[in-house]
């Protein structure tokens, strides 16, 4: 015995609604657990074993072939590559994108907030409005744009529009953020003699850490998921991974490799997943920022 | 009284980029695609003006009016789905559970993955030839059906399934960070007068909850204009155009059918669709906003 804990929780007592209540966790949990059980119990099976129609059947052995195709082996029309060309695209996208969009997005938080240079609040306006229009109205004149500065199917554009696409949102966050901050902080470093660029990066973005954190997460998944975008704008040799894995399940020619397939989609969801499960307190801060604030 | 400035140079300076995509990028495709819209453009853009021909053309346009039904029962149910799951999962969390944080983990990492991924998981659940369906007919009940995405009737909610699968997790981590602000004195009070705790979650946590149900409404909402990609991923618009959208619809005429006025016909009533759907809200906060001001 460890001693006792007086000041413990009350222990629940166990009744009928107790019990009705963790039934309803219970069953909303197999709920949400039972796609992802199903991708892997499939992407470790063999065709053979598929084809039974026992899609919540263990593999009767251990399949790993389906795993090395969908990385290195799976079509998407006439291209039988795998899907790695697409992982790492996706990451030559992400990591630079997220970067420039943090830092603009800092930047614009901190010098509408706590400069407030003319227009500002109509600036912030219209990025706001922006971000609720919906891409489609977009696309064709920035494709048309794109090309004129050769930038259309290219990496760097691809990154760029997603920074454009971002900025918005991680506008919107960065000056919340910053709106907290007190404005003396950067009355007193005025005095000091410090300037806009200094202040920013010796006092504003050390305090804003905290947000540059969520804020990354935010864009980092965001932008791996993304489809349209990638779809629209990156040109056959920069494809993200999301574009590569929806060629890969729905235009393959004669049987489809269901095992191959849902392996393929595993390896598209482990990096946010990854994201996810390590983080999860900061990934729900994240959510939280983004959302009630949006 | 708010301090007069000098406009600090440095700062215009740094703001510069994003007044170039707000107005240029943002402003100014917006205004080049519905200039679009009115022209006969297919190919390649064209200057001759037809006046409002692409929208009667729009409008006269099966898919795309089944678009529009689609999108509207996908978006209701889905939006609806999501606040009323993911509240439920917030309210028994919130219950003092054990393995809350496990609980937890497991409603919201869907949230973390794309709609393709999404859409195909479930396209692969509710196959009827190897998926679900099967699996139950061969346990013996030879009847079982759950054929949704074949189904012309039912695809539209397979698409509905598998969204609120998706994001009724962003709902419950949003309600359950409400709930924890509740104040306990209003627990204990409720609980002296006897009331009973679903009671007190429905006249008590609810109301308080609003706004960040709200919240996380118009978000999912916002999403629902956008819906693309889990439909090409799961349904690709089939069976028929029982689960077509008006951004798919779109997409294709923009990309695959070379029908530049119609595509941008549709994303102009889009856009319309937004503002006649949002400014209601920002009117209302704004009116509450100078209330608060004046009060």
């Amino acid at each position: 015995m460890a001693g006792r804990h007086p000041n413990g929780p009350k222990p629940a007592q166990i009744t009928a609604g107790r019990i009705g209540l963790y039934a309803f966790l219970v069953v909303a949990a197999l709920f949400f657990l039972l796609p992802l059980y199903t991708m892997v119990v499939t992407s470790l099976k063999s065709m053979d074993e598929i084809r039974l129609g026992q899609i919540f059947a263990l593999p009767a052995r251990l399949d790993l072939s389906a795993w090395t195709t969908a990385w290195s082996g799976a079509c998407m029309g006439t291209v039988c590559v795998g899907i790695r060309s697409g992982f790492w695209n996706s990451v030559a996208i992400t990591l630079p994108a997220v970067a420039l969009s943090v830092f603009t997005g800092a930047v614009n938080g901190y010098a509408l907030s706590l400069w407030r240079p003319r227009g500002a609040n109509l600036l912030f306006g219209l990025l706001m409005a922006g971000g609720l229009i919906p891409y489609q109205i977009f696309l064709y004149p920035m494709v048309r744009a794109m090309a004129n500065i050769d930038l259309y199917n290219s990496l760097a554009g691809i990154i760029l529009v997603h920074v454009i696409f971002g900025l918005p949102l991680v506008t919107l966050l960065f000056r919340n953020y910053f709106v907290s901050v007190p404005e003396e902080l950067c009355k007193a470093a005025r005095v000091d003699g410090a300037g806009f660029w200094r202040i920013f990066f010796e006092i504003m973005l050390p305090i804003a850490v905290p947000m540059v954190v969520v804020v990354s997460m935010l864009q980092f998944t965001g932008i791996w998921n993304d489809f349209l975008l990638g779809l629209v704008f990156a040109g056959r040799d920069n494809l993200p991974m999301t574009v590569q894995l929806n060629n890969i399940v729905n235009t393959t020619m004669g049987e489809r490799t269901y095992n191959v397939n849902m392996a393929a989609t595993i390896l598209t969801a482990i990096v946010p997943l990854a994201i996810y499960f390590l983080s999860g307190r900061w990934f729900v801060r994240g959510i939280a920022a983004g959302a009630v604030k949006g | 009284m708010p301090i007069k400035r000098k406009p600090n140079l440095s700062a215009t300076i740094a703001l510069l980029p994003t007044w170039f995509v707000a107005v240029v990028v943002f402003i100014g495709t917006m205004a080049w695609s519905i200039r679009l819209s009115f022209t006969n453009s297919t190919l390649f853009p064209s200057s001759t003006y037809v006046g409002f021909a692409q929208y009667s053309k729009l409008f006269s346009s099966a898919k795309w009016l089944a678009s529009l039904q689609n999108v509207l029962i996908f978006g209701v149910l889905y939006v609806a789905g999501c606040l009323l799951l993911g509240f439920l999962l917030a309210a028994a969390l919130d219950r003092k559970i054990r393995f809350e944080s496990a609980f937890r983990t497991i409603f919201l990492y869907p949230y973390a993955m794309s709609f393709v991924v999404t859409g195909l998981i479930w396209q692969w659940m509710l196959n009827p030839t190897l998926g679900i369906q099967a699996s139950v007919r061969s346990l013996g009940w030879e009847s079982f059906v759950l054929d949704w995405v074949v189904n012309r009737d039912m695809a539209i909610y397979a698409l509905v399934l598998a969204g609120v699968w998706q994001g009724a997790g962003l709902v419950m981590v949003i309600a359950l960070a409400g709930m924890r602000g509740i104040e306990g004195e209003q627990w204990k009070a409720a609980r002296i007068d006897g009331i009973p705790v679903w009671r007190i979650y429905v006249s008590i946590v609810l109301p308080q909850l609003g706004p960040a149900l709200a919240a996380a409404g118009m978000l999912l909402a916002m999403g629902v204009i956008k819906t693309y990609d889990i439909v090409v991923a799961m349904t690709n618009g089939g069976p028929g155009n029982a689960t077509e959208v008006p951004a798919k619809f779109i997409m294709d005429n923009l990309f695959g059918r070379q029908n530049l006025g119609l595509a941008t016909a549709g994303a102009t009533v889009l856009v319309l669709g937004v503002i006649i759907a949002v400014a209601p809200f920002r009117y209302a906060m704004h009116m509450r906003d100078r209330a608060k001001g004046a009060a």
